[in-house]
């Protein structure tokens, strides 16, 4: 797997993402302004402040021309990430439901997310099962996943719900503990925590977040990624 | 023509900012104060004014989670 990182102005981990990448195919990095996408296989939209938040959440960035190349990209079935930052860019991009919303609580909150996976039926997840357990930090302002309840309904029934937090640690509020989503087609998916901050026991509370890279490595090649 | 948009978190999704400010006033001694919501303001100068609806639509709010308002800023 050849992976895209874009990088925006504001962006701060973008370098975390690319190495984490490199860990199970080629990883290289997208200028905001570009729209070369360069042949990659998936592209991750990362976490930081694009273009410094101003406005909304996402709300400019995702006009940038690599975006509109991503957009693209994605409506053609091409696998795109988002994380933090990147998850809140694809739903102003209108490539994922709903919306990010101040946490409840109104505080930056860092702390390591304990998450249920709900659907292994992404290929941001197929090297879960439903159930499985995943420890990974989360570290934000604006994660209270939104959607309207008759559009929650449809993406309940229609398994666009991939992760939760664990029952009683929900750190943001997001209506019924969401923790990440995908959309309808399945080939993309924002998820608030980090697991770009998760694939090195030496440098994290676990590995688990190198599950998401490797899940994405093998739905594009088709194997099992170291 | 100077414009104005008020943008205000739309009705029944919780509002933190609101309830905060809401908190905070009787804190300092104001009484009988409720339903505080906090939103923002955008004061532009526009050639077109037909454009702003769009403009709304399209950039300064998110039709999903807030409701916005269009005002000719002469009269604010």
């Amino acid at each position: 797997m050849k992976a895209g990182v874009v990088r925006f102005p504001g962006s701060c981990d973008e370098v975390d993402a690319q190495l984490a990448l490199s860990r199970v195919g080629e990883a290289v990095l997208l200028w905001h302004a570009d729209r070369d996408l360069q042949g990659v296989d998936a592209v991750v939209v990362p976490g930081g402040f694009s273009y410094g938040d101003y406005l909304r959440v996402g709300a400019i960035a995702r006009f940038s021309p690599a975006m509109e190349s991503v957009i693209a990209f994605a409506r053609e079935g091409g696998l795109v990430l988002g994380i933090c930052n990147g998850f809140q860019v694809l739903c102003e991009a209108g490539l994922l439901p709903g919306a990010l919303l101040p946490n409840d609580h109104l505080r930056f909150r860092c702390a390591q997310a304990e998450l249920e996976v709900v659907s292994a039926d992404t290929p941001f997840t197929r090297g879960c099962s439903p159930g499985d357990r995943l420890s990974i930090p989360a570290k934000h302002t604006t994660g209270r996943y939104y959607a309207p309840p008759e559009e929650l309904e449809r993406m309940e029934a229609g398994g666009q719900v991939v992760l939760r937090y664990a029952a009683g640690t929900n750190p943001n509020g997001s209506l019924r503990d969401i923790a990440g989503v995908c959309n309808a087609e399945r080939n993309v998916f924002g998820l608030m925590p980090h697991p770009e901050h998760a694939v090195d026991e030496l440098t994290g509370a676990s590995a688990d977040g190198l599950r998401i890279f490797a899940s994405m490595a093998e739905a594009v090649d088709g194997r099992v990624a170291a | 023509m100077r414009a104005r948009v008020l943008i205000r978190p739309k009705a029944g999704i919780l509002d933190p900012q609101g309830i905060a400010v809401e908190r905070a006033l009787p804190a300092l001694g104001f009484s009988g104060v409720s339903n505080v919501h906090v939103g923002r303001l955008i004061e532009l100068d526009v050639e077109d004014p037909s454009s702003l609806d769009a403009m709304c639509r399209r950039l300064l709010a998110n039709p999903l989670i807030e409701d916005y308002e269009i005002l000719d800023g002469r009269s604010g």
